[in-house]
């Protein structure tokens, strides 16, 4: 299903599918290799986590869905389907 | 809503000193090299100028003042206003403000007062200097504002020591009552005072021997409770949410529009925080300043630095619409707008 995220913020359209979710991050962190993120995988095992990627994830998701995520959103999730239920439920 | 227009009172010259030490976070070694390369490429601070022990922002200032009002060719005797702004002054006791009216010699028909605001303490000045100037009609005024944040941060803490540099800056006011209005939009949330503290040291925990212990925070944090804590992630979400609508009700409110504006001149907080904010207000690359990469966060004296090193030749030839805004700690933040046409600009000073 799709659904269109537009909130007061709109900057972008951007779908609110996993797919895109994901194209997004790896847009945002260029080390990444295209493919490796998948809906279950554990963010913190693929990155080398630590506050500047928070800052980049949160500013991927306030510029794309116009949502503010917080640090606790993200303590609490542990895969990248965690972070995009998250999301979803924020735009 | 502390949405106002100041009439009346128009910029003649701006003006900022930093000091000659210059660091790059590249030798920052407490930090592995890879996370080097990543606060330099995020965060986006390559170099910092550092004060030497025992170099006061109040120093930086009276450089910064002494050279504006000489190349103003101002009479000092006409200057009966000084608003000192920092939130590292000389002394506990007393105000800086006071000790900077003497050392320039300016006359004893001076109001001097301090502030205590960082991020958005320039903005917040002006708009206490061209109030005060158009009730009052003092016809000269000096906004000295500026910081000295490398000698509060943890070497030990990654989550601030790569971040501030120091500067102080000065910036001149003259009653002209043919100056168009400058125009204001202030706001503040103290629930987020802790966000951007310095724990120990005032009134409230008075600084006692356990102020300098030492305690792990988290992965390469550790500092004391008389060093600068900050953080990240709150500060981050508190400017993403609170600086668009500001400047978008400002913009509403004296029916503008980005297009009007030569140049937004940010507080530099962090190159992605700043850009994540550019790109929300939709603004061209070549219309926002930075000088992030090379001076770092310079807390309340960013936006004049910026303005100096920046569109100095702009500034000192032509009229210019310029918007500026700061955000952080407080919480407080602002957005000014004025025009800025022939001013007196020198060349940053090395101090």
């Amino acid at each position: 299903m799709f659904t269109f995220a537009i909130s007061v913020n709109t900057y972008k359209l951007t779908t609110m599918t996993l797919e895109d979710f994901i194209k997004n991050i790896e847009t945002e962190f260029d080390d990444l290799e295209p493919g490796k993120l998948k809906a279950d995988t554990v963010f913190r095992e693929v990155f080398d986590w630590n506050s500047i990627n928070a800052l980049i994830l949160i500013a991927m998701v306030k510029t794309e869905y116009g949502a503010a995520i917080n640090a606790e959103d993200i303590q609490k999730s542990k895969t990248i389907n965690d972070l995009f239920e998250i999301v979803k439920s924020k735009v | 809503m502390a949405i106002f227009s100041i009439p009346n009172v128009r910029m003649a010259g701006i003006s900022a000193a930093v000091p000659r030490k210059e660091v790059s976070n590249l030798d920052y070694k407490w930090v592995s090299v890879k996370d080097r390369e990543m606060l330099i490429k995020t965060v986006g601070v390559e170099k910092r100028r550092v004060a030497e022990a025992g170099t006061a922002t109040s120093d930086l200032c009276f450089a910064s003042a002494e050279k504006l009002i000489s190349e103003l060719g101002w009479d000092k005797k006409e200057i009966e206003l000084l608003i000192f702004i920092s939130q590292s002054r000389d002394y506990i006791i007393p105000s800086t403000s006071g000790i900077i009216q003497d050392r320039l010699g300016l006359s004893h028909s001076c109001v001097a007062y301090d502030i205590g605001l960082g991020c958005s303490g320039w903005v917040y000045g002006v708009s206490a200097m061209t109030s005060m100037m158009h009730s009052t009609k003092i016809k000269k005024g000096l906004l000295l504002v500026g910081d000295i944040s490398t000698l509060t941060a943890s070497y030990r803490d990654k989550s601030t020591y790569p971040l501030f540099g120091d500067a102080a800056t000065a910036t001149a006011f003259e009653y002209d009552e043919s100056a168009p209005p400058i125009d204001f939009n202030l706001e503040s949330d103290g629930s987020g005072y802790d966000a951007i503290i310095i724990p120990d040291g005032g009134m409230r925990n008075f600084i006692s021997k356990s102020s300098f212990d030492y305690k792990k925070f988290g992965k390469g944090i550790y500092r004391n409770r008389f060093q600068i804590a900050l953080n990240g992630i709150e500060v981050f979400n508190f400017a993403l949410r609170e600086v668009v609508p500001n400047m978008k009700k400002l913009l509403q409110e004296v029916s503008k529009t980005t297009a009007d504006y030569d140049y937004f001149v940010f507080h530099q907080a962090n190159l992605l925080m700043n850009e994540t904010i550019r790109k929300m207000m939709k603004l061209d690359k070549e219309k926002v300043p930075y000088t992030i990469r090379q001076y770092g966060n310079t807390s309340s004296a960013s936006i004049p630095l910026t303005i100096v090193s920046e569109l100095r030749e702009q500034i000192t030839s032509r009229k210019v619409n310029l918007m500026t805004c700061g955000f952080g700690v407080g919480l407080s933040w602002g957005t000014v707008a004025m025009e800025v046409d022939k001013i007196v600009c020198p060349a940053i000073i090395d101090y």
